[in-house]
């Protein structure tokens, strides 16, 4: 079966920064992406998780959206701008799609 | 004074806290499922709202409401800049953080308001029902306070953008305690008895289930609390009590009744973990969460459930002569 090149951006983030996220990805022209929660995990600060966590502050999703390889430059630039000063790993990987004309 | 305190540490609400906290720094698996908890958290909201707007309706309103609410909200602009000073001359922490945790203590915890009515309620005092209205008003002003502390003694970039202006004003808290109030105070006592039954009898066993999850976080809490200095831990005692004094001095200057003091220290003691740390997130991600975290869940909000609040209505009750 046919197949097209694609990009699958993920990006780790905050979750309160979760809507200005997806607002700058619409603003660059990204028509889909999915957002998963993330249960726990470690990082620079130690291990963590989900549980117990109370404050609307805390806690991290990832969004993942898969893109035609020529939106990915200003979509990173986008994204790097709202990404920068939060917890956060962008991680971009190349997949493979069977409708192009989708992405 | 003794009694009362023991009276509060031997409640069912202090006891849950405690096992949750045991259990916690035990590191049992016992845990409540996330989404029960914000079940729990939307009752109370709902509950106290609602009983609040009821006890408005019943009394009838009053040019006081206006006086106490704009006390409340000047009480949690000024409160920041204290806990600032405070914090400063107490701890080694940074600015911004410093400055992030003191917007926490200039906000509110709605939680320890809950256990605060419930403790008059055993006590048999009771208060104004618009201090749930004041609990609300006294969220927000102190994440603005630390904001201008943080633009004034920081380099941070701290803005506000439309977005966070209408998640801080718009959160779900709020708009609960508030719709739930107004639902009370246009049904009246006869709605309330309509739903007696459903808000009214099974509040303190929900409160149980609730602060026992509390004990549970705080416990976890606990277990981060390296990350704070020797001063930032007596801060995060001796800075409820100043609160305290800030409300009691301020509700006694409006009028309120004996509940309504007690209720006003508890509001200006106790320090924020849901609101203000997601303002804190957008607004100054430089700062560290697990500092402001540990020092509101950790350390102040069990301080107030165990020890303050008894101590808020000893002091309600001299100074009022309740």
């Amino acid at each position: 079966m046919q197949t097209h090149e694609a990009k699958r951006v993920e990006i780790t983030i905050e979750k309160v920064m979760e809507r200005r996220l997806t607002d700058t990805m619409k603003s660059a022209g990204v028509s889909g992406w999915s957002v998963l929660p993330v249960l726990g995990g470690s990082g620079r600060t130690g291990e963590w998780s989900r549980e117990g966590q109370i404050s609307r502050g805390t806690g991290l999703v990832q969004v993942v959206c898969i893109i035609h390889p020529d939106k990915l430059d200003p979509l990173l630039e986008a994204i790097f701008a709202v990404v920068e000063r939060h917890i956060g790993v962008i991680c971009v990987s190349d997949c493979a799609v069977l409708r192009a004309e989708r992405f | 004074m003794l009694d009362l305190a023991i009276d509060n540490l031997l409640s069912p609400i202090v006891l849950s806290f405690v096992l949750g906290l045991g259990a916690a720094l035990a590191r049992s698996d016992l845990s409540v499922p996330e989404a029960v908890a914000k079940g729990i958290s939307l009752y109370l909201l709902f509950a106290i709202g609602f009983k609040g707007g009821a006890g408005v309706a019943a009394h009838g309103m009053e040019g006081r409401l206006i006086a106490t609410i704009l006390a409340g909200v000047i009480l949690s602009f000024a409160l920041p800049v204290l806990a600032f000073a405070l914090l400063r001359g107490l701890s080694r922490m940074s600015r911004t953080d410093a400055a992030a945790v003191a917007g926490h203590y200039g906000s509110i915890s709605i939680v320890t308001f809950v256990a605060a009515t419930s403790l008059l309620a055993d006590a048999g005092i009771t208060s104004e029902g618009y201090m749930v209205a004041v609990a609300a008003a006294m969220e927000a002003p102190a994440i603005l306070s630390a904001l201008w502390i943080i633009s004034r003694n920081t380099d941070s970039d701290s803005s506000m953008d439309s977005d966070l202006w209408r998640e801080i004003l718009l959160n779900g808290s709020i708009v609960l305690l508030l719709g739930s109030f107004m639902i009370g105070l246009a049904t009246g006592e006869e709605g309330l008895e309509r739903i007696a039954s459903f808000i009214v009898s099974p509040f303190q066993g929900v409160l149980c289930l609730f602060l026992l999850d509390m004990g549970l976080i705080a416990g976890r809490g606990l277990r981060e609390a390296g990350v704070l200095d020797r001063g930032a831990m007596i801060f995060g005692v001796v800075m409820p009590i100043v609160g305290a004094t800030a409300g009691l001095l301020t509700g006694m200057v409006v009028g309120l009744s004996t509940g309504g003091v007690m209720l006003l220290m508890t509001l200006s003691a106790s320090a924020s973990y849901i609101a203000v740390p997601a303002a804190m997130r957008v607004a100054v991600p430089e700062a560290n969460p697990s500092i402001y975290l540990t020092l509101s869940l950790a350390v102040t909000f069990p301080f107030n459930l165990t020890v303050g609040l008894p101590l808020y209505l000893a002091a309600a009750k001299l100074f009022t002569g309740g």
